[in-house]
């Protein structure tokens, strides 16, 4: 048992709004340069969608992941001498216009304009020719169009679906999308590294951070393709490649990353897991239906007296144990099973986590409704919302948003998985609100919540850590221990005193 | 001193003790800089047909030189037989033309694609420029002076080992026709700016991947222990 320490996010969809608060902090902190303008480290995608870059799931075509065949466990995008191959032409790379190009607008025109009849106008100009130019796409072109034929249709995620579950997802007056904010997963077994043919991109020991050495990298561009969420961007203006850092200078001084310390509907929470990383390639390789399952399997307790042996060995200090003891994330993963890695399927182990997000109605109810009362159009069901409540946890399998669709996203499809998870929530959801709203707990609500697995104790704990977290509930940072990152290093009392001192280079391309 | 000891006796020197100095310190110093920046992400299509072509093509080009700078008894052995000789001669005028046909490729996309324009700096064109100039006299050199195989052994070899070995003479080139010493030019001009453009990622190919392990962790803290 090698035990390591892991920075890990999860996001509890249910509660996120579409509100791109965190997008435009990561934006305005690390993103906002010439050569990264159209880079989102952190990114908002509507679902069903195409997300950014358009199509990005599709690894038919871009090659992201791994691929278990065989026995093996191989890139998708190439072998190590293929990889030398293909340094002059990358054939799976995005092209910007999967993206979308960088615009701004010429705000002088409005002052400099000549006096006419008209108002003057502020054209749109691209950032990076400086031409005018007429914007037709952007990060979150396709915000809040579920439904839509050119977006929502496209969506890779929609495979398996019944043609006429597709349908309803797309009916008028009957639209169902999600949001899905997703940032690096810092993957236990990254393919972005695996590719750089320089070896330029790193794991972090200490905390799991994956970053890119950019004085190693040589832009040949391997892990823009290869990292299946295409969270690696190459920057055009100096030649690098650029990617999430987890805000680790955030992390380091004791604050949570910027999108997870802005997000608006406090969707986000940060803490330690401890993993086996012995076990990190059988964890990998095994079918896809069992992959979640392997995953979670080498997230170890850290409680277990013998893997807080194991981790001290390890080098994890009493803090680093604590964190992961008090960890919001260890909660919802392993003690409630209520969250899950983004497509495991990819074999990346993503360490990013995601509570799905419930539907409100079931839409084949309704139909079945409006079907008996003979009526077309939509009929509301005439139910007192509590009981609706129980229909919904009844009839799980055909919820508005098809559970199908988010097996899709979080378990490699496996239903199987999802269910039980969907049914915890909503069982919490109706014991609350019969608490709260009606003054006393039915023995119908019991029995759901039984059924569910929970008892009162744990639907209070999963209601509390969703509902009312307070900061530090929901951020458990660890202590980094700057001090004794610099004591390895030199004198900390002289690395004190030169704080400061000395000269940075430009990132500057060469010539 | 003539301008023929001045330009193959003396200017060698001269660029390749740049070519060494300035790229160590570029290493060293500015390690962010040693790599040729992709415009990959700009543009693709004709990319592909540039890149491929002017890269591939240099590459097996210079590895013929390469040969007979190397085994030029080798090489005029080969030789002995004519269908050798022609087989030889033929692909290596084929694959100076691919590469002749992809610097243009790229030279003409560089400056008519607008975001690859925006992206380029005036190095990026010089280097094009150059690399275009010694594609172009090297397969004029082919097409006028047949045989190269066969002369370059008893002309350019010992010219080149003379230079190496610091004993230059570079009046073995005194009497070639024009193209040829455009060509030898050309190439010393190409070593002296190797240092200062992206031509220094010819020293950053990853062959190290072949041997390293997929994944790569990194103790921050147990660096210096």
């Amino acid at each position: 048992m090698k035990v390591r320490a892991h920075m890990s996010m999860l996001f509890h969809l249910d509660k996120c709004i579409g509100c791109h608060t965190c997008s435009i902090a990561c934006k305005n902190l690390w993103t906002d340069r010439k050569g990264a303008e159209y880079m989102w480290w952190n990114n908002v995608e509507t679902r069903p969608g195409t997300g950014y870059p358009t199509g990005w799931e599709d690894q038919e075509r871009f090659k992201g992941g791994w691929e278990y065949k065989d026995g093996h466990l191989d890139l998708r995008l190439h072998s190590r001498t293929q990889g030398l191959f293909r340094l002059f032409f990358n054939p799976a790379l995005p092209s910007l216009d999967d993206y979308y190009e960088p615009f701004t607008f010429r705000y002088s025109d409005l002052f400099t304009s000549p006096e006419g009849e008209d108002q003057p106008t502020a054209i749109p100009i691209s950032m990076i020719t400086g031409e005018p130019m007429t914007p037709g796409a952007g990060p979150n072109w396709d915000d809040d169009l579920g439904g839509s034929p050119l977006y929502a249709a496209n969506d890779p995620n929609l495979k398996g679906l019944d043609p006429e579950v597709r349908a309803q997802l797309a009916e008028i007056e009957g639209v169902v999308f999600q949001y899905l904010p997703r940032i690096c997963n810092h993957c236990l077994n990254p393919s972005c590294v695996a590719a750089c043919p320089s070896g330029a991109i790193y794991k972090r020991a200490e905390d799991g951070v994956v970053l890119v050495n950019e004085n190693k990298c040589k832009a040949w561009r391997m892990c823009v393709a290869a990292c299946p969420y295409k969270k690696v961007y190459y920057n055009w203006a100096t030649g690098k490649s650029e990617k999430c850092i987890l805000c680790f200078p955030r992390l380091e001084t004791g604050q949570a990353p910027a999108c997870a310390h802005s997000c608006v509907g406090r969707i986000r929470y940060m803490g330690v897991l401890l993993y086996d990383a012995d076990r990190i390639p059988e964890a990998a390789m095994v079918p896809d239906e069992r992959l979640v399952e392997s995953q979670l399997g080498i997230i170890l307790d850290p409680f277990d007296p013998e893997v807080i042996a194991a981790a001290k060995a390890e080098g994890i200090d009493e803090g680093w144990i604590k964190a992961a003891q008090n960890s919001p994330i260890y909660k919802f993963v392993k003690v409630w099973g209520l969250a899950f890695p983004l497509h495991p399927e990819y074999r990346t182990l993503a360490m990013m986590f995601y509570v799905p997000p419930l539907s409100p109605v079931v839409s084949t109810l309704e139909k079945a409704l409006r079907a008996s009362q003979g009526r077309e159009g939509l009929v509301r069901l005439d139910l007192p919302e509590t009981d609706l409540d129980f229909e919904v946890y009844e009839s799980l399998e055909k919820a508005r948003m098809p559970v199908k669709y988010l097996a899709n996203l979080f378990s490699a499809g496996n239903e199987s998985l999802i269910v039980p998870a969907l049914k915890k929530m909503l069982a919490v959801r109706i014991l609350k609100r019969q608490e709260s709203l009606e003054g006393g707990v039915t023995e119908k609500a019991r029995k759901v919540l039984r059924d569910a697995g929970l008892t009162l104790e744990e639907a209070e704990a999963i209601y509390r850590l969703t509902t009312l977290p307070t900061l530090e509930e929901r951020f458990v940072l660890p202590p980094y221990h700057r001090e004794m990152a610099a004591e390895v290093w030199k004198d900390p009392l002289a690395h004190k005193g030169e704080t400061g001192f000395g000269y940075i280079q430009p990132p500057l391309r060469g010539e | 001193m003539n301008w023929n000891t001045i330009l193959f006796g003396i200017f060698p020197y001269i660029a390749l003790t740049l070519a060494v100095a300035v790229t160590a310190y570029r290493m060293v110093y500015r390690p962010f800089s040693v790599s040729a920046q992709s415009s990959q992400l700009l543009e693709q299509k004709r990319l592909f047909f540039g890149s491929t072509a002017m890269h591939w093509g240099l590459v097996l080009v210079l590895l013929g030189h390469l040969l007979a700078l190397l085994l030029p008894k080798g090489l005029l052995l080969w030789n002995a037989v004519p269908v050798r000789l022609y087989l030889l001669e033929i692909t290596g005028l084929g694959l100076g033309f691919w590469a002749l046909v992809g610097t243009y490729v790229l030279l003409a996309r560089r400056i008519s694609v607008a975001r690859v324009r925006a992206a380029s700096t005036g190095m990026d064109y010089l280097v094009l420029v150059l690399i275009l100039l010694s594609a172009l006299s090297g397969v004029l050199t082919a097409l006028f002076y047949r045989y190269g195989s066969f002369w370059f052994p008893a002309v350019m070899t010992p010219y080149l080992w003379s230079v190496l070995t610091l004993q230059p003479r570079p009046e073995l080139l005194l009497d070639l026709p024009f193209w040829i010493k455009f060509h030898v030019f050309n190439f010393w001009l190409l070593v002296a700016v190797f240092p200062f453009s992206r031509l220094v990622h010819v020293i950053t190919v990853p062959l190290g991947y072949l041997l390293r392990p997929w994944q790569i962790v990194v103790w921050v803290r147990k660096l210096a222990r």
